[in-house]
Protein backbone atom coordinates (compact mmCIF):
# COMPACT_ATOMS: atom_id res chain seq x y z
CA UNK A 1 0.00 0.00 0.00
CA UNK A 2 1.31 3.53 -0.95
CA UNK A 3 1.48 5.87 2.09
CA UNK A 4 0.14 9.63 0.98
CA UNK A 5 2.64 12.48 1.88
CA UNK A 6 0.10 13.74 4.35
CA UNK A 7 0.15 10.15 6.18
CA UNK A 8 4.20 9.96 6.04
CA UNK A 9 4.67 13.28 7.45
CA UNK A 10 2.02 12.73 10.17
CA UNK A 11 3.79 9.57 11.07
CA UNK A 12 7.12 10.76 11.12
CA UNK A 13 5.99 13.43 13.44
CA UNK A 14 4.19 11.38 15.72
CA UNK A 15 7.17 8.83 15.73
CA UNK A 16 9.60 11.50 16.30
CA UNK A 17 7.19 12.78 19.76
CA UNK A 18 7.04 9.21 21.24
CA UNK A 19 10.36 9.14 20.63
CA UNK A 20 11.10 12.37 22.49
CA UNK A 21 9.09 10.99 25.14
CA UNK A 22 10.44 7.83 25.26
CA UNK A 23 14.11 9.82 25.35
CA UNK A 24 13.62 11.62 28.42
CA UNK A 25 11.21 8.79 29.64
CA UNK A 26 13.42 9.99 33.55
CA UNK A 27 10.98 13.25 32.86
CA UNK A 28 8.14 11.68 31.37
CA UNK A 29 7.05 8.72 33.01
CA UNK A 30 8.85 8.29 36.29
CA UNK A 31 7.62 11.31 37.76
CA UNK A 32 4.30 10.68 37.38
CA UNK A 33 4.65 7.36 38.59
CA UNK A 34 6.33 8.90 42.03
CA UNK A 35 3.72 11.24 42.24
CA UNK A 36 1.17 9.09 42.14
CA UNK A 37 2.62 6.89 44.81
CA UNK A 38 2.79 9.78 47.22
CA UNK A 39 -0.65 10.07 46.84
CA UNK A 40 -1.58 6.77 47.64
CA UNK A 41 0.77 6.62 50.83
CA UNK A 42 -0.39 9.97 51.89
CA UNK A 43 -4.12 10.12 50.89
CA UNK A 44 -5.10 6.58 50.61
CA UNK A 45 -3.00 4.43 53.16
CA UNK A 46 -2.50 7.31 55.85
CA UNK A 47 -5.57 9.58 55.60
CA UNK A 48 -7.91 7.02 53.70
CA UNK A 49 -7.64 4.71 56.33
CA UNK A 50 -9.60 7.64 59.08
CA UNK A 51 -11.98 8.97 56.22
CA UNK A 52 -13.25 4.90 55.91
CA UNK A 53 -15.88 4.21 52.82
CA UNK A 54 -16.84 6.59 49.91
CA UNK A 55 -19.68 5.95 47.86
CA UNK A 56 -19.72 2.83 48.80
CA UNK A 57 -16.11 1.70 48.32
CA UNK A 58 -12.56 1.99 50.16
CA UNK A 59 -11.19 5.47 50.11
CA UNK A 60 -8.12 4.16 47.94
CA UNK A 61 -10.50 2.41 45.54
CA UNK A 62 -12.53 5.52 45.00
CA UNK A 63 -9.76 8.05 43.83
CA UNK A 64 -7.52 5.51 42.37
CA UNK A 65 -9.69 6.25 38.80
CA UNK A 66 -9.56 10.13 39.24
CA UNK A 67 -5.59 9.61 40.37
CA UNK A 68 -5.81 7.94 36.98
CA UNK A 69 -6.61 10.55 35.16
CA UNK A 70 -4.92 13.07 36.95
CA UNK A 71 -2.00 11.93 35.84
CA UNK A 72 -3.33 11.76 31.84
CA UNK A 73 -4.53 15.53 32.30
CA UNK A 74 -0.81 16.41 33.12
CA UNK A 75 1.36 14.22 31.30
CA UNK A 76 -0.80 15.12 28.31
CA UNK A 77 -1.19 18.72 28.50
CA UNK A 78 2.69 19.17 29.75
CA UNK A 79 3.74 16.67 26.61
CA UNK A 80 2.20 18.83 24.19
CA UNK A 81 2.78 22.60 25.19
CA UNK A 82 6.70 21.70 26.27
CA UNK A 83 7.50 20.21 23.05
CA UNK A 84 5.42 22.36 20.60
CA UNK A 85 6.60 25.76 22.45
CA UNK A 86 10.34 24.01 22.33
CA UNK A 87 9.70 23.41 18.74
CA UNK A 88 8.50 27.63 18.12
CA UNK A 89 11.49 28.84 20.44
CA UNK A 90 14.39 26.50 19.14
CA UNK A 91 12.94 27.15 15.82
CA UNK A 92 12.43 23.63 14.29
CA UNK A 93 8.94 23.89 13.96
CA UNK A 94 10.22 25.65 10.91
CA UNK A 95 11.47 22.12 9.28
CA UNK A 96 7.33 21.10 9.55
CA UNK A 97 6.40 24.62 8.49
CA UNK A 98 8.47 25.30 5.46
CA UNK A 99 7.50 21.13 4.50
CA UNK A 100 4.31 20.23 2.15
CA UNK A 101 2.66 18.92 5.85
CA UNK A 102 -0.94 20.80 6.44
CA UNK A 103 -1.74 22.03 9.64
CA UNK A 104 -4.50 19.59 10.12
CA UNK A 105 -1.40 16.65 9.92
CA UNK A 106 0.34 18.69 12.21
CA UNK A 107 -1.96 18.93 14.83
CA UNK A 108 -2.87 15.56 14.48
CA UNK A 109 0.40 14.53 14.99
CA UNK A 110 1.22 16.54 18.48
CA UNK A 111 -2.13 15.37 19.14
CA UNK A 112 -1.22 11.51 18.24
CA UNK A 113 2.28 12.64 20.82
CA UNK A 114 0.25 13.95 24.14
CA UNK A 115 -2.29 10.86 23.98
CA UNK A 116 0.60 8.36 23.51
CA UNK A 117 2.26 9.67 26.78
CA UNK A 118 -1.27 9.41 28.18
CA UNK A 119 -1.25 6.15 27.82
CA UNK A 120 2.37 5.31 29.06
CA UNK A 121 1.72 7.25 32.30
CA UNK A 122 -1.79 5.55 32.82
CA UNK A 123 -0.21 2.29 32.34
CA UNK A 124 2.80 3.29 34.83
CA UNK A 125 0.27 4.94 37.35
CA UNK A 126 -2.54 1.75 36.80
CA UNK A 127 -0.05 -0.32 38.07
CA UNK A 128 1.60 1.12 40.93
CA UNK A 129 -2.63 1.47 41.91
CA UNK A 130 -2.17 -2.12 41.94
CA UNK A 131 0.97 -1.80 45.00
CA UNK A 132 -1.99 -0.19 47.02
CA UNK A 133 -5.60 -1.34 46.12
CA UNK A 134 -7.55 -3.66 43.88
CA UNK A 135 -8.19 -2.10 40.23
CA UNK A 136 -11.21 -4.66 39.07
CA UNK A 137 -12.07 -2.82 35.86
CA UNK A 138 -15.62 -2.84 35.34
CA UNK A 139 -15.69 -1.17 31.61
CA UNK A 140 -12.74 -1.38 29.94
CA UNK A 141 -13.15 -0.53 26.58
CA UNK A 142 -14.87 2.56 28.50
CA UNK A 143 -11.74 2.52 30.29
CA UNK A 144 -8.99 2.95 27.40
CA UNK A 145 -11.87 5.01 25.73
CA UNK A 146 -11.66 7.66 28.40
CA UNK A 147 -7.86 7.63 28.56
CA UNK A 148 -7.60 8.42 25.00
CA UNK A 149 -10.41 10.69 24.56
CA UNK A 150 -9.28 13.24 27.99
CA UNK A 151 -5.66 12.52 27.03
CA UNK A 152 -6.48 13.72 23.58
CA UNK A 153 -8.66 16.82 25.04
CA UNK A 154 -5.63 17.71 26.91
CA UNK A 155 -3.08 17.43 24.12
CA UNK A 156 -5.01 20.23 22.14
CA UNK A 157 -5.43 22.40 25.27
CA UNK A 158 -1.66 21.97 25.70
CA UNK A 159 -0.81 23.11 21.97
CA UNK A 160 -3.42 25.87 22.16
CA UNK A 161 -1.67 27.35 25.72
CA UNK A 162 1.56 26.61 23.28
CA UNK A 163 0.53 28.34 20.19
CA UNK A 164 0.00 31.59 22.39
CA UNK A 165 2.70 31.37 24.52
CA UNK A 166 5.70 33.98 23.86
CA UNK A 167 7.79 33.00 26.88
CA UNK A 168 8.31 30.44 29.27
CA UNK A 169 6.11 32.07 32.63
CA UNK A 170 3.15 31.76 29.32
CA UNK A 171 3.15 27.75 29.55
CA UNK A 172 3.50 27.78 32.91
CA UNK A 173 0.83 29.74 34.69
CA UNK A 174 -2.58 27.51 32.43
CA UNK A 175 -1.22 24.47 34.79
CA UNK A 176 -0.73 26.36 37.44
CA UNK A 177 -3.77 28.74 38.00
CA UNK A 178 -6.34 26.30 35.85
CA UNK A 179 -5.49 23.07 35.61
CA UNK A 180 -4.17 22.02 38.90
CA UNK A 181 -7.69 24.16 40.70
CA UNK A 182 -9.73 22.24 38.00
CA UNK A 183 -8.04 18.98 38.42
CA UNK A 184 -8.31 18.96 42.72
CA UNK A 185 -12.16 20.69 42.36
CA UNK A 186 -12.61 17.55 39.63
CA UNK A 187 -13.81 15.04 41.91
CA UNK A 188 -10.81 13.37 42.62
CA UNK A 189 -10.61 12.83 45.84
CA UNK A 190 -14.30 13.31 46.99
CA UNK A 191 -17.87 12.54 45.86
CA UNK A 192 -19.41 16.15 44.37
CA UNK A 193 -22.89 15.12 46.27
CA UNK A 194 -20.86 15.75 49.80
CA UNK A 195 -20.65 19.59 47.97
CA UNK A 196 -23.68 21.91 49.28
CA UNK A 197 -26.02 22.20 46.72
CA UNK A 198 -24.82 25.52 45.11
CA UNK A 199 -21.04 23.83 44.76
CA UNK A 200 -22.27 20.83 43.34
CA UNK A 201 -23.85 22.72 40.51
CA UNK A 202 -20.88 25.06 40.29
CA UNK A 203 -18.67 21.71 39.88
CA UNK A 204 -20.87 20.55 36.71
CA UNK A 205 -19.13 23.39 34.58
CA UNK A 206 -15.87 21.63 35.36
CA UNK A 207 -14.93 19.85 32.13
CA UNK A 208 -12.65 17.50 34.37
CA UNK A 209 -15.54 16.83 36.52
CA UNK A 210 -16.72 14.84 33.39
CA UNK A 211 -13.48 12.90 32.82
CA UNK A 212 -12.78 11.83 36.26
CA UNK A 213 -16.31 10.73 36.62
CA UNK A 214 -15.97 8.84 33.31
CA UNK A 215 -13.24 6.93 34.11
CA UNK A 216 -14.83 6.18 37.90
CA UNK A 217 -18.06 4.53 36.32
CA UNK A 218 -15.39 2.25 33.72
CA UNK A 219 -13.48 1.50 36.79
CA UNK A 220 -16.22 1.26 39.78
CA UNK A 221 -19.07 1.10 38.00
CA UNK A 222 -20.34 4.33 39.64
CA UNK A 223 -20.68 7.92 38.93
CA UNK A 224 -21.57 11.31 40.13
CA UNK A 225 -22.51 11.73 36.57
CA UNK A 226 -24.46 10.08 33.52
CA UNK A 227 -21.88 7.92 31.83
CA UNK A 228 -23.08 9.63 27.94
CA UNK A 229 -23.44 12.83 29.21
CA UNK A 230 -19.70 12.65 30.80
CA UNK A 231 -18.66 11.23 27.04
CA UNK A 232 -20.84 13.57 24.87
CA UNK A 233 -18.86 16.53 26.80
CA UNK A 234 -15.19 15.05 26.92
CA UNK A 235 -16.36 14.30 22.69
CA UNK A 236 -17.44 18.02 22.34
CA UNK A 237 -14.29 19.49 24.09
CA UNK A 238 -11.98 17.52 21.87
CA UNK A 239 -13.90 18.03 18.67
CA UNK A 240 -14.04 22.41 19.56
CA UNK A 241 -10.44 22.43 20.30
CA UNK A 242 -9.27 20.21 17.37
CA UNK A 243 -10.90 22.41 14.85
CA UNK A 244 -9.48 25.66 17.25
CA UNK A 245 -6.08 24.53 16.85
CA UNK A 246 -6.61 23.70 13.02
CA UNK A 247 -7.56 27.12 12.47
CA UNK A 248 -5.33 29.12 14.24
CA UNK A 249 -2.28 27.26 12.98
CA UNK A 250 -3.64 27.39 9.07
CA UNK A 251 -4.05 31.42 10.59
CA UNK A 252 -0.41 31.15 11.47
CA UNK A 253 -1.22 32.54 14.99
CA UNK A 254 2.15 32.63 17.22
CA UNK A 255 4.02 30.48 14.30
CA UNK A 256 4.24 32.87 11.39
CA UNK A 257 4.85 36.27 10.95
CA UNK B 1 10.57 27.39 -16.98
CA UNK B 2 10.49 30.07 -14.12
CA UNK B 3 11.80 28.11 -10.91
CA UNK B 4 9.96 31.25 -8.81
CA UNK B 5 8.12 34.32 -9.99
CA UNK B 6 8.09 37.23 -7.89
CA UNK B 7 5.19 39.68 -8.74
CA UNK B 8 4.75 43.44 -6.77
CA UNK B 9 5.90 41.35 -3.73
CA UNK B 10 5.15 43.64 -0.53
CA UNK B 11 5.67 43.46 3.07
CA UNK B 12 4.99 45.45 6.08
CA UNK B 13 5.48 44.00 9.58
CA UNK B 14 2.87 44.86 12.23
CA UNK B 15 4.98 47.57 13.61
CA UNK B 16 4.60 49.30 10.30
CA UNK B 17 8.70 48.75 9.23
CA UNK B 18 8.17 47.94 5.16
CA UNK B 19 10.80 45.27 4.69
CA UNK B 20 9.44 44.84 0.69
CA UNK B 21 8.36 47.38 -1.41
CA UNK B 22 6.92 45.61 -4.40
CA UNK B 23 9.52 43.31 -5.99
CA UNK B 24 9.39 41.88 -8.66
CA UNK B 25 12.09 38.85 -10.25
CA UNK B 26 11.99 35.50 -11.71
CA UNK B 27 14.64 32.79 -11.52
CA UNK B 28 15.16 30.42 -14.33
CA UNK B 29 15.14 26.69 -13.88
CA UNK B 30 18.42 25.33 -13.44
CA UNK B 31 19.92 29.13 -12.14
CA UNK B 32 22.16 29.86 -9.63
CA UNK B 33 21.18 33.00 -8.66
CA UNK B 34 22.28 35.23 -5.91
CA UNK B 35 19.82 37.53 -3.68
CA UNK B 36 22.26 40.39 -2.69
CA UNK B 37 21.47 42.61 -0.06
CA UNK B 38 22.67 45.01 2.73
CA UNK B 39 21.13 44.04 6.66
CA UNK B 40 17.42 44.67 6.59
CA UNK B 41 17.76 45.15 3.22
CA UNK B 42 14.34 42.25 3.48
CA UNK B 43 16.64 39.14 1.62
CA UNK B 44 15.45 36.97 4.41
CA UNK B 45 11.88 38.59 4.20
CA UNK B 46 11.62 37.66 0.49
CA UNK B 47 12.65 33.68 1.45
CA UNK B 48 10.64 33.72 4.47
CA UNK B 49 7.13 34.53 2.18
CA UNK B 50 8.38 32.04 -0.36
CA UNK B 51 8.79 29.37 2.33
CA UNK B 52 5.59 30.37 3.84
CA UNK B 53 6.97 31.70 6.73
CA UNK B 54 6.48 34.94 6.82
CA UNK B 55 2.77 36.14 5.46
CA UNK B 56 3.21 38.35 2.59
CA UNK B 57 0.82 41.76 2.36
CA UNK B 58 0.45 41.47 -1.01
CA UNK B 59 1.52 40.64 -4.32
CA UNK B 60 1.96 36.80 -6.05
CA UNK B 61 4.81 34.06 -5.59
CA UNK B 62 4.77 31.00 -8.18
CA UNK B 63 7.03 27.99 -7.81
CA UNK B 64 7.75 26.27 -10.50
CA UNK B 65 4.17 27.66 -11.32
CA UNK B 66 2.20 26.53 -8.38
CA UNK B 67 1.05 29.61 -6.91
CA UNK B 68 1.59 29.75 -3.26
CA UNK B 69 -1.80 31.51 -2.94
CA UNK B 70 -4.24 28.15 -4.05
CA UNK B 71 -1.40 25.48 -4.26
CA UNK B 72 1.16 25.80 -1.68
CA UNK B 73 1.59 22.31 -0.42
CA UNK B 74 2.56 21.41 -4.37
CA UNK B 75 4.71 24.50 -4.12
CA UNK B 76 6.17 23.81 -0.97
CA UNK B 77 7.25 20.20 -2.33
CA UNK B 78 9.64 21.86 -5.09
CA UNK B 79 11.66 23.98 -2.29
CA UNK B 80 14.20 23.10 0.61
CA UNK B 81 15.65 25.82 2.88
CA UNK B 82 18.76 26.11 4.95
CA UNK B 83 18.07 29.40 6.84
CA UNK B 84 20.32 32.08 8.19
CA UNK B 85 19.73 31.26 11.90
CA UNK B 86 20.11 27.41 13.41
CA UNK B 87 16.54 26.35 13.53
CA UNK B 88 17.52 22.77 14.42
CA UNK B 89 16.11 20.54 16.99
CA UNK B 90 19.31 20.73 19.17
CA UNK B 91 18.13 17.68 21.61
CA UNK B 92 17.89 15.33 18.56
CA UNK B 93 20.32 12.96 16.95
CA UNK B 94 22.03 13.82 13.69
CA UNK B 95 21.03 11.06 11.66
CA UNK B 96 17.40 12.01 13.26
CA UNK B 97 16.98 15.16 12.09
CA UNK B 98 17.61 14.29 8.75
CA UNK B 99 15.28 11.44 8.56
CA UNK B 100 12.36 13.12 10.28
CA UNK B 101 12.86 15.86 7.72
CA UNK B 102 12.56 13.71 4.81
CA UNK B 103 9.24 12.55 6.58
CA UNK B 104 7.62 15.70 6.83
CA UNK B 105 8.08 16.14 2.91
CA UNK B 106 6.35 13.12 2.69
CA UNK B 107 9.44 10.62 1.59
CA UNK B 108 8.65 7.49 2.67
CA UNK B 109 11.07 5.88 5.99
CA UNK B 110 13.37 3.16 3.67
CA UNK B 111 14.18 6.19 0.89
CA UNK B 112 14.32 8.17 3.86
CA UNK B 113 17.14 6.53 5.86
CA UNK B 114 19.02 5.72 2.56
CA UNK B 115 18.91 9.59 1.56
CA UNK B 116 20.01 10.69 5.32
CA UNK B 117 22.92 8.38 5.39
CA UNK B 118 23.96 9.61 1.74
CA UNK B 119 23.50 13.26 2.74
CA UNK B 120 25.64 13.28 5.82
CA UNK B 121 27.87 11.60 3.57
CA UNK B 122 28.02 14.66 1.80
CA UNK B 123 28.15 16.73 4.31
CA UNK B 124 31.26 15.03 6.12
CA UNK B 125 28.74 14.66 9.01
CA UNK B 126 28.22 10.63 8.91
CA UNK B 127 30.69 10.44 11.95
CA UNK B 128 28.56 12.60 13.99
CA UNK B 129 25.50 10.90 12.91
CA UNK B 130 24.61 9.72 16.79
CA UNK B 131 25.35 13.14 17.85
CA UNK B 132 22.88 15.57 19.50
CA UNK B 133 23.23 18.97 17.29
CA UNK B 134 23.65 20.86 20.46
CA UNK B 135 27.34 19.16 20.20
CA UNK B 136 28.26 20.20 16.63
CA UNK B 137 30.29 23.62 16.15
CA UNK B 138 28.84 26.36 14.48
CA UNK B 139 30.28 24.97 11.30
CA UNK B 140 28.96 21.87 11.24
CA UNK B 141 25.38 23.02 12.22
CA UNK B 142 25.70 24.54 8.98
CA UNK B 143 26.21 21.98 7.32
CA UNK B 144 23.29 20.09 8.71
CA UNK B 145 21.54 22.57 8.12
CA UNK B 146 21.74 22.30 3.78
CA UNK B 147 22.21 18.14 4.61
CA UNK B 148 18.47 18.57 5.98
CA UNK B 149 17.71 21.11 3.29
CA UNK B 150 18.70 18.40 0.45
CA UNK B 151 17.18 15.32 1.87
CA UNK B 152 13.77 16.46 0.22
CA UNK B 153 15.77 16.52 -2.92
CA UNK B 154 13.82 19.91 -4.03
CA UNK B 155 13.69 21.52 -7.28
CA UNK B 156 14.44 24.96 -6.08
CA UNK B 157 17.51 25.27 -3.00
CA UNK B 158 16.86 28.10 -0.70
CA UNK B 159 19.97 28.85 0.89
CA UNK B 160 20.03 32.04 3.53
CA UNK B 161 23.95 32.39 4.23
CA UNK B 162 24.95 29.20 4.42
CA UNK B 163 28.69 29.57 4.79
CA UNK B 164 28.60 32.54 7.31
CA UNK B 165 31.15 31.40 10.04
CA UNK B 166 31.99 28.02 8.35
CA UNK B 167 36.23 27.78 7.57
CA UNK B 168 37.83 28.58 4.82
CA UNK B 169 38.11 24.77 3.50
CA UNK B 170 34.73 24.12 4.54
CA UNK B 171 33.43 26.89 2.33
CA UNK B 172 35.41 25.91 -0.93
CA UNK B 173 34.28 22.06 -0.61
CA UNK B 174 30.35 23.29 0.10
CA UNK B 175 30.71 25.73 -3.10
CA UNK B 176 32.26 22.42 -4.82
CA UNK B 177 28.98 20.26 -3.99
CA UNK B 178 26.59 23.62 -4.64
CA UNK B 179 27.76 23.72 -7.85
CA UNK B 180 27.73 19.96 -8.23
CA UNK B 181 23.89 19.78 -7.35
CA UNK B 182 23.37 22.86 -9.48
CA UNK B 183 25.01 20.86 -12.81
CA UNK B 184 22.22 18.11 -11.97
CA UNK B 185 19.98 20.37 -12.27
CA UNK B 186 18.94 22.06 -8.77
CA UNK B 187 18.08 25.62 -9.19
CA UNK B 188 19.93 27.44 -6.19
CA UNK B 189 18.77 30.63 -4.47
CA UNK B 190 21.53 32.02 -2.31
CA UNK B 191 22.17 34.94 -0.25
CA UNK B 192 25.55 35.86 1.23
CA UNK B 193 27.17 38.26 2.43
CA UNK B 194 30.68 37.00 0.86
CA UNK B 195 30.51 38.83 -2.52
CA UNK B 196 33.16 36.69 -3.79
CA UNK B 197 30.90 33.43 -2.97
CA UNK B 198 28.20 34.95 -5.21
CA UNK B 199 30.64 35.93 -7.89
CA UNK B 200 32.27 32.85 -7.77
CA UNK B 201 28.75 30.36 -7.85
CA UNK B 202 25.88 32.38 -9.51
CA UNK B 203 25.01 33.43 -12.58
CA UNK B 204 22.13 35.42 -12.19
CA UNK B 205 21.50 37.84 -9.52
CA UNK B 206 19.27 40.95 -7.69
CA UNK B 207 20.40 42.82 -5.59
CA UNK B 208 17.83 43.94 -3.15
CA UNK B 209 18.09 47.48 -0.81
CA UNK B 210 15.60 49.48 1.61
CA UNK B 211 12.57 46.69 0.21
CA UNK B 212 13.47 47.26 -3.22
CA UNK B 213 15.39 45.59 -6.34
CA UNK B 214 18.24 48.47 -7.74
CA UNK B 215 19.80 45.61 -9.86
CA UNK B 216 18.66 41.84 -10.85
CA UNK B 217 20.45 40.96 -14.20
CA UNK B 218 23.31 38.55 -15.25
CA UNK B 219 26.17 38.38 -13.34
CA UNK B 220 28.53 38.92 -16.34
CA UNK B 221 26.07 42.05 -17.64
CA UNK B 222 26.30 43.50 -13.81
CA UNK B 223 30.15 43.38 -13.78
CA UNK B 224 30.68 44.70 -17.23
CA UNK B 225 28.95 48.01 -15.25
CA UNK B 226 31.84 48.21 -12.97
CA UNK B 227 33.22 52.15 -14.28
CA UNK B 228 36.65 50.85 -12.97
CA UNK B 229 38.74 48.77 -11.10
CA UNK B 230 42.19 49.14 -8.49
CA UNK B 231 44.78 46.60 -9.40
CA UNK B 232 47.64 46.04 -6.96
CA UNK B 233 51.17 45.31 -8.90
CA UNK B 234 54.06 43.59 -7.08
CA UNK B 235 57.15 44.67 -8.47
CA UNK B 236 60.68 43.34 -8.93
CA UNK B 237 62.70 46.37 -7.96
CA UNK B 238 61.31 49.60 -5.75
CA UNK B 239 60.46 52.47 -7.10
CA UNK B 240 61.83 55.88 -6.57
CA UNK B 241 59.02 58.17 -7.51
CA UNK B 242 55.35 57.58 -9.29
CA UNK B 243 55.63 56.75 -12.90
CA UNK B 244 53.48 59.39 -14.74
CA UNK B 245 51.25 58.06 -17.25
CA UNK B 246 48.82 60.80 -18.60
CA UNK B 247 45.04 59.49 -17.57
CA UNK B 248 46.13 56.72 -14.96
CA UNK B 249 46.04 57.24 -11.84
CA UNK B 250 49.07 55.44 -9.39
CA UNK B 251 49.46 54.93 -5.90
CA UNK B 252 52.96 53.59 -4.54
CA UNK B 253 51.87 51.84 -1.16
CA UNK B 254 55.15 50.55 -0.42
CA UNK B 255 58.86 50.60 -2.69
CA UNK B 256 57.70 47.27 -4.17
CA UNK B 257 53.93 47.72 -4.74
CA UNK B 258 51.91 50.13 -6.68
CA UNK B 259 48.50 50.72 -7.11
CA UNK B 260 46.70 51.00 -10.22
CA UNK B 261 43.12 52.66 -10.87
CA UNK B 262 42.01 51.72 -14.28
CA UNK B 263 38.49 52.96 -15.84
CA UNK B 264 36.33 50.56 -17.63
CA UNK B 265 37.90 51.81 -21.38
CA UNK B 266 41.36 51.39 -20.39
CA UNK B 267 43.83 48.88 -20.41
CA UNK B 268 46.85 48.63 -18.64
CA UNK B 269 49.41 48.17 -21.16
CA UNK B 270 50.31 51.50 -20.90
CA UNK B 271 51.31 50.72 -17.35
CA UNK B 272 53.42 47.93 -18.18
CA UNK B 273 55.06 49.51 -20.66
CA UNK B 274 56.21 52.59 -18.61
CA UNK B 275 57.44 50.08 -15.67
CA UNK B 276 59.57 48.17 -18.66
CA UNK B 277 60.84 51.13 -20.28
CA UNK B 278 62.18 52.13 -16.25
CA UNK B 279 63.17 48.44 -15.84
CA UNK B 280 61.39 47.15 -13.11
CA UNK B 281 59.09 44.32 -13.99
CA UNK B 282 55.67 43.13 -12.41
CA UNK B 283 56.01 40.19 -10.45
CA UNK B 284 52.11 39.46 -9.88
CA UNK B 285 49.06 41.47 -10.48
CA UNK B 286 46.00 41.07 -8.02
CA UNK B 287 42.62 42.90 -8.12
CA UNK B 288 42.27 45.13 -4.61
CA UNK B 289 38.92 44.29 -4.13
CA UNK B 290 36.97 41.92 -5.58
CA UNK B 291 34.44 43.48 -8.17
CA UNK B 292 31.21 42.78 -7.53
CA UNK B 293 31.61 44.27 -3.59
CA UNK B 294 32.49 47.61 -5.71
CA UNK B 295 29.52 47.34 -7.59
CA UNK B 296 27.17 46.29 -4.34
CA UNK B 297 28.85 49.21 -2.40
CA UNK B 298 27.87 51.54 -5.57
CA UNK B 299 24.31 50.62 -5.41
CA UNK B 300 23.60 50.30 -1.95
CA UNK B 301 25.76 53.43 -0.88
CA UNK B 302 23.56 55.50 1.78
CA UNK B 303 23.80 56.17 5.44
CA UNK B 304 21.07 53.38 6.35
CA UNK B 305 23.81 50.76 5.55
CA UNK B 306 26.16 50.69 8.27
CA UNK B 307 26.13 47.27 9.03
CA UNK B 308 27.48 45.33 5.34
CA UNK B 309 29.96 43.26 6.51
CA UNK B 310 33.19 43.57 4.18
CA UNK B 311 34.63 40.78 2.61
Amino acid sequence: MIMSQQTIGMLALIRKETRRVLRIWVQTIIPPGITMSLYFIIFGTLIGRRIGQMDGFQYMEYIAPGLIMMSVITNSYGNVVGSFFNAKIQRHIEEMLVSPMTETSIVIGYLTGGIIRGIFVAAVVSLITLFFTELNIQHPFMAILVIIMTAGVFSLAGLLNAIFAKKFDDIAIIPSFVLAPLTYLGGVFYTITLLPEFWQKVSYFNPILYMVNAMRFSVLGESDIDIFIGILVILSFFIILLYTAIYLLKKGVGIRE
Amino acid sequence: MNALTIQNLTKTYSNGVKALKSINFNVLEGDFFALLGPNGAGKTTAIGIVTSLVNKTSGSIEVFEHNIENDLNAAKSCIGVAPQETNLNLFDEVFNILVNQAGFYGVPRKESLKRAEHYLKQMELWDKRKEQARSLSGGMKRRLMIARALVSEPRLLLLDEPTAGVDIETRRSMWKFLREINRNGTTIILTTHYLEEAEQLCNQLAIIDNGKIVENDSMSNVLTKLKQEVFVLNLDKPLTGIPEIDNYYIEITNPKEIEVRVKQTQTLNPVFEKLASLGIGVLSMRNKTNRLEELFVELTRSENNIGVKPK
